[in-house]
């Protein structure tokens, strides 16, 4: 089961995240639960919604970041979040990514709402095998 | 890193300070506010002076901070023909900004209805993370939002047509192609004209305290007469759909550098020249996001003054609700200034920085031309704003601009361990600021004291005469994200 932690002194406008995952689909689920869990307090949301979601990219760093952004894009595009998370990486390149997300409406129902993020920013991004599994370090502009 | 003290306020840091830097970095900032810059400022700003074609220096206003690609607080100008765009350099809420209205009411006639007015505001104009407004658009709309801006609103019944000329650059930049924009991008901010956001976007009831007017004259041609005067002063952008914009071109550039042969310190730093196709391609699509933005606040003025209309059952022309003016943040904007006697045309980036063109400048309103544009400066929820002036000197100094904020001292994190956002809440009330959020731990993270002293940053605008300061305002009311 993967962790992250918020680091506190670190673009402070923004809120920097280090994820930590066993293997790759770890890493990538528990990076999608961060996100989530920035813009909603997940028990308060009602999971009615269900979507299914491809990506490629040349590369592994990329994949994350197109990952977490259409997760982003998601959020507006649908007024949605999406906690529930299941995630299967392909290694690459390209790399490829299939899930699953379960996940409710943000407005309209009982949601306590937090942050709006904006996108994923390339400072300080990094993905990186350590002994661990994976982990890797991303600012989310908010 | 080694800085200079160069004059009263201004500190340099020299080109020999980090390998790759063409132009020095220069900070504009008291001795203290410059002691309380976190690290990233310093790295930040002299990364910025290693981009292709910058011209001058990197500066970082007072109010700077640590924050992604450039500082917030960061200007940095680039040759139109030889120096660069970078979506890192205007961030990606294209054309965040500010915009302040006036009134004829004071804070006495405003203060019975306070509640009702914040809870009238608060249930017109959607906020928090997701929220959708109220204007349906088609596609094609939406394309012509993008090519018009606040002109569209106007066209369309959301706005006074005086208010675009109250607006930087008419409320409509020109080059923006919808052609240059994706489908995820319009899917994402379509719906969303209308909308706060989160975060440090805020609409607010402001009140000129008794203290609050420093320059009458100028006041007076702003249409603030005297203290006890009530303003709404508004902050938000382009939502999802300019997020979506920065977020596409960041990623195709990453890409395009390497055609270019750019390499940058730091990768959110992406760029391009700007006379590429990377570089006008982006130009046209964060074009149409700033006049989305424009637009975007054109259509909460609309809602602000049915509401007001509506709380005080009269007119909202009778209650004088006309603007004063909108300025940009996070914009890259193409403007001929002149740089060692010549006049040049240059790409001028400001991220979490306010246009301020002196007196005489072509794009300031003809009502303000002979004094310099109308200068927003946002402070915290808890503490007040201000007006101010453009100046000539920051003509000369600083590309036109100045701050935009008081800038942030902590983190979003850290600001929410020190205080609960209901508890907040009700110490703002209980200090007379009625107060309504969609998110309460968006309201700790928005705490007065995560933020510097808003006082202190205009003192050093003022002292390095970049704008003056003309007057300070107080909230009564916030709606927040």
């Amino acid at each position: 089961m993967g962790r992250y932690e918020v680091l506190e002194t670190v673009a402070i406008a923004d809120c920097a995240l280090a994820v930590e995952g066993t293997d790759l689909d770890d890493l990538f689920t528990t990076a999608a639960r961060a996100l989530a869990e920035l813009m909603v307090d997940p028990a308060t949301l009602t999971p009615s919604l269900e979507r299914r979601v491809v990506l490629e990219a040349v590369a592994l760093d990329l994949l994350l970041f197109d990952w977490l952004n259409e997760l982003i894009g998601l959020k507006d595009s649908e007024g949605a979040a999406f906690p529930g998370v299941e995630v299967q990486v392909e290694q690459g390149p390209p790399w490829r990514l299939r899930a699953r997300l379960v996940g409710g409406p943000l407005h309209g129902g009982t949601a306590a709402l937090r942050a709006d993020p904006k996108a994923v920013t390339f400072h300080l991004f990094r993905v990186e095998p350590w002994a661990g599994g994976w982990r890797a370090r991303v600012v989310i502009d908010i | 890193m080694k800085t200079i003290p160069i004059t009263d306020c201004v500190w340099e840091i020299p080109p020999s300070e980090k390998p790759g830097m063409r132009v020095p970095a220069r900070i504009y900032a008291s001795e203290a506010l410059l002691a309380g810059m976190d690290a990233g400022v310093f790295e930040q700003v002299t990364n910025v002076a290693c981009l292709p074609g910058i011209v001058g220096a990197a500066l970082c206003m007072p109010d700077g901070h640590w924050g992604y690609g450039f500082p917030i607080g960061g200007v940095a100008a680039f040759g139109a023909e030889d120096g660069v765009i970078s979506p890192g350099g205007i961030g990606f809420d294209i054309n965040c900004g500010m915009r302040v209205l006036r009134t004829t009411l004071t804070e006495a006639e405003v203060r019975p209805r306070l509640p009702q007015l914040v809870d009238a505001l608060f249930a017109a104009v959607p906020t928090g993370v997701g929220a959708r407004g109220f204007v349906r658009l088609t596609d094609e709309a939406f394309a012509d939002v993008m090519r018009e801006g606040s002109g569209w609103c106007v066209r369309h019944g959301y706005g006074w047509p005086e208010d675009l000329e109250a607006t930087e650059g008419g409320g409509c930049l020109p080059g923006a192609d919808p052609l240059h924009v994706s489908a995820r991008a319009i899917a994402r901010g379509r719906e969303q004209l209308g909308t706060l956001g989160s975060g440090n976007h805020y609409l607010e009831v402001q009140v000129v305290p008794a203290d609050g007017i420093h320059d009458e004259t100028v006041a007076r041609a702003f249409g603030i007469e005297a203290p006890g005067q009530v303003l709404i002063m508004l902050h938000c952008g382009s939502r999802g759909f300019g997020h979506q914009v920065g977020t596409d071109y960041l990623r195709r550039f990453d890409g395009a550098m390497r055609t270019y042969g750019i390499a940058v310190n730091d990768r959110e730093l992406a760029c391009a020249p700007f006379r590429s196709p990377e570089g006008q391609a982006y130009f046209a699509a964060m074009t149409a996001a700033a006049n989305t933005a424009f637009a975007n606040r054109q259509v909460i003025t609309h809602r602000v003054r049915e509401v007001m209309g509506r709380v005080f059952a009269r007119d909202p022309r009778e209650l004088g609700l006309s603007l004063i003016y909108d300025v940009c943040h996070n914009t890259a904007k193409l403007e001929r200034h002149v740089v060692d006697g010549i006049a040049r045309d240059l790409v001028v980036h400001r991220k979490g920085a306010t246009r301020s063109f002196g007196p005489g400048a072509a794009d300031v309103p003809a009502a303000y031309r002979h004094l310099g544009q109308p200068v927003i400066i946002g402070g915290s929820m808890e503490t007040g704003s201000a007006l101010l002036v453009g100046t000539a000197h920051a003509m000369r100094e600083t590309f036109g601009s100045t701050a935009h904020g008081a800038g942030r001292t902590m983190s979003r994190a850290q600001a929410k361990k020190r205080v609960w956002g209901e508890s907040l809440m009700q110490d703002m009330e209980r200090r007379g600021i009625v107060i309504r959020a969609a998110s309460k731990s968006g309201v700790a993270e928005e705490a007065g004291f995560a933020y510097k002293d808003l006082a202190a940053v205009v003192d050093v605008l003022h002292r390095l005469d970049i704008s003056r300061r003309v007057v300070s305002l107080k909230p009564i009311g916030n709606i927040k994200g």
